[in-house]
């Protein structure tokens, strides 16, 4: 028997209810399995529904249209999407905890930094005041933050973005979550800055034991971090595999198209994003009827255009949707 | 921060110095001689122009001012034309019932308010917000005085509750104070709690969509604890400035209010005054009235770098 995962999501649908009709689905289908201590990047263009689906792990969907429409969001074998709202706040920041793209906005303006930490603390292990601005000041320590007694009082709009994203950092496994979503947390900052927080994020994942679901643009930062691949368009998953596998034989046409659309390393454009792929992602209340990817894609025959092509294996732990790819048997 | 304060009290001496002047003004070159009011109908062109001596008014206008500056220094604002008291002494007599109704008032409006715009905003949308966005509508549109007129037909003489008209003094009786101003306080302060709560359902619902309101929800706060501690906090500054603008506002509906609950308070001694011309009370309200403005301003703009760490000096 094979260790049960700690995170797992089965067929998770996110839809955005509307004033007349049918809800608009956002996320379709989408099943993933998260392993203690491992690392998951979710790559995607911008628009195909990463950060949805991080969000409905959490059930944060935007109020009030968002919502979970089908599906399971199993943490160690319960089911999330049918938690009460007090229980997911057991869950939130304690168990499975989330940090955001913008560090220049995630952070309360009119809080300080210790108090935005330790709140956190005191909410999920009751300790008193004292010993939560303790652990934040600990916390602090960790994410390498210089002078962390000071910066314990101070408030966000005096730290740098790099600094900021270590405070959310420190924020989020302030009481070790089992599970760390990321979602982009080095987009918005330097390149070098980039590569600290992802060390940061290595290291500590190393010392706590946590798994992380890294969501990003950059393939650079998949080679670097990832265990495992996954890779979302138009809300479904159209491949995933080992990073091994992903990176020496990309299957879907859109992966390939991403490999090449990304920057060799060392020529200096390094942050150029994915968007280099000749079209755009289809808005979500027009999607084509066959593969989303369809109207981009070279390959495209009459069939992909009509049939959704199905996640097909291809060996290994690697799978892929298209007719080109494993499909030709179906 | 206390260099800053220093500063802002002394910028208000320039709006100070501005008001004395156009009250003194307003004094000499209104129509009709104060001195002939004074002297009243059967007198003398030589009675006039000796009252005209003893109050100062044949010297030059410079001369005059700087004198009457200086009595207002030592805190002389004058005797009342038509009591022959001191206008200092006539206001602080009328202080208590006005103090108490406009800061009733503002409790009333604070405590309605608040929790109605951050509950509307939260659920924007429902059944809930729009009932009290309603209301608020209604309230606004009201003018105080059918809503004061209203209430003392319905709730007083109708059935017998509460005192219809007055005031007791809350040192007398502070059963009989509280009971005098519930009818007034609800008047006055319904137009107040319509704007403020339209004001924090504004600015709430313009915060809860910021990105940090979606952090503290992922740290597993409590919905009370983001919307009062993160939300309400943030939001906070344009509330404040309203509640300001409410005080500032608040004057003009206490004259009217006075009038219909008869309250013997500064609205009613202003009304009188001005229907009686007696210029020196005037004077001293405006002066005073102007005093409370430019406190309530300086007390406002001091609470906004307690609110927001990122207002700095
Ligand atoms: N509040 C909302 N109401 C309606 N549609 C929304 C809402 N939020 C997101 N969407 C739509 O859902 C889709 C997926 O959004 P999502 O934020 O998950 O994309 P993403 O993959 O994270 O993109 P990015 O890389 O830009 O962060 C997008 O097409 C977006 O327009
Ligand atoms: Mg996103």
């Amino acid at each position: 028997m094979t260790e049960q995962p700690i995170l797992a999501l089965e067929g998770l649908r996110t839809e955005f209810a509307t004033g007349q009709g049918a809800p608009v689905v956002a996320v379709n289908d989408l099943s993933l399995t998260l392993k203690r201590g491992e690392t998951l990047c979710i790559v995607g263009e911008s628009g195909c529904g990463k950060s949805l689906t991080a969000l409905s792990i959490l059930r944060l969907l935007p109020r009030p249209y968002g919502r979970i429409g089908g599906g399971r969001v199993l943490l160690e074998g319960r089911d999330l999407a049918q938690a009460t709202d007090a229980e997911m706040r057991q869950i939130r920041g304690r168990a499975i905890s989330m940090i955001f793209q913008e560090p220049m906005t995630s952070l309360n303006p009119v809080l300080t930094i210790g108090r935005q930490i330790a709140e956190t603390v005191m909410v999920h292990e009751g300790l008193d005041w004292t010993a939560c601005m303790g652990r934040a000041l600990e916390m602090l320590r960790q994410v390498r933050i210089p002078e962390p007694e000071r910066r314990l009082h101070e408030y966000p709009h005096q730290l740098s973005g790099g600094m900021r994203q270590r405070v959310m950092i420190a924020m989020a496994l302030a009481c070790r979550p089992r599970v760390l979503l990321a979602d982009e947390p080095t987009t918005a900052l330097d390149v070098t800055i980039q590569a600290q927080i992802l060390d940061l994020v290595r290291d500590l994942q190393a010392e706590t034991g946590a798994a992380v679901i890294l969501i990003t643009h950059d393939l650079g930062v998949v080679a670097e971090m990832a265990d495992r691949v996954l890779v979302m368009y138009a809300g479904h998953k159209v491949e995933e595999g080992s990073v091994e596998e992903i990176f020496d034989a990309p299957a879907h046409p859109y992966t390939q198209g991403l490999m090449q659309a990304m920057p060799h390393l060392g020529s200096g454009e390094h942050r150029s994003r994915l968007n280099e792929i000749a079209g755009v992602v289809p808005a979500l209340n027009a999607r084509p009827p066959g593969c989303s990817f369809a109207p981009r894609c070279g390959l495209a025959t009459d069939r992909c255009r009509q049939e959704m092509p199905p996640l097909t294996g291809l060996g290994g732990t690697h799978m892929a949707a298209c007719w080109a790819a494993g499909g030709s048997q179906a | 921060m206390g260099s800053y304060i220093a500063r802002r009290i002394l910028a208000t001496l320039p709006v100070l110095g501005v008001v004395a002047v156009i009250v003194f003004l307003l004094l000499r070159l209104s129509p009709g001689d104060p001195a002939a009011i004074i002297a009243g109908d059967h007198a003398t062109a030589d009675d006039i122009a000796q009252i005209r001596r003893e109050l100062g008014l044949d010297r030059p206008l410079l001369e005059q001012f700087i004198l009457w500056l200086g009595q207002l220094l030592s805190g002389d604002f004058g005797n009342s034309i038509y009591l022959d008291r001191p206008v200092l002494g006539l206001i602080a007599e009328r202080v208590e019932p006005t103090l108490a109704l406009s800061l009733t008032t503002m409790a009333f409006a604070i405590l309605l308010a608040i929790p109605a715009g951050v509950v509307a905003a939260w659920r924007a949308g429902s059944w809930v917000d729009q009932a009290f966005m309603a209301l608020s509508v209604l309230a606004f549109s009201v003018p105080v005085f059918l809503i004061g007129y209203g209430l003392v037909m319905g709730l007083s003489l109708g059935l017998d509750i509460l005192p219809v008209q007055g005031f007791v003094s809350l040192w007398d009786d502070p059963l009989g104070f509280a009971a005098h101003l519930v009818l007034p306080t609800v008047a006055l302060g319904l137009v107040y709690t319509a704007l403020l709560a339209r004001i924090t359902r504004a600015t709430m619902l313009e915060t809860l969509n910021e990105d940090f309101i979606r952090t503290a929800r992922a740290k597993g706060l409590a919905e009370p604890r983001v919307l009062i501690l993160h939300a309400l906090k943030n939001a906070s500054v344009p509330i404040v400035t309203t509640i300001g603008t409410g005080i500032a506002l608040l004057i003009g509906g206490v004259v009217v209010t006075e009038s219909v609950f008869a309250i013997p308070g500064i609205g009613r001694l202003t009304i009188d005054a001005v229907l009686q011309r007696d210029y020196p009370v005037i004077q001293g309200v405006i002066l005073v009235i102007a005093g409370i403005y430019v406190f309530v301003n300086l007390a406002i703009d001091l609470t906004y770098s307690l609110l927001d760490p990122r207002i700095r000096y």
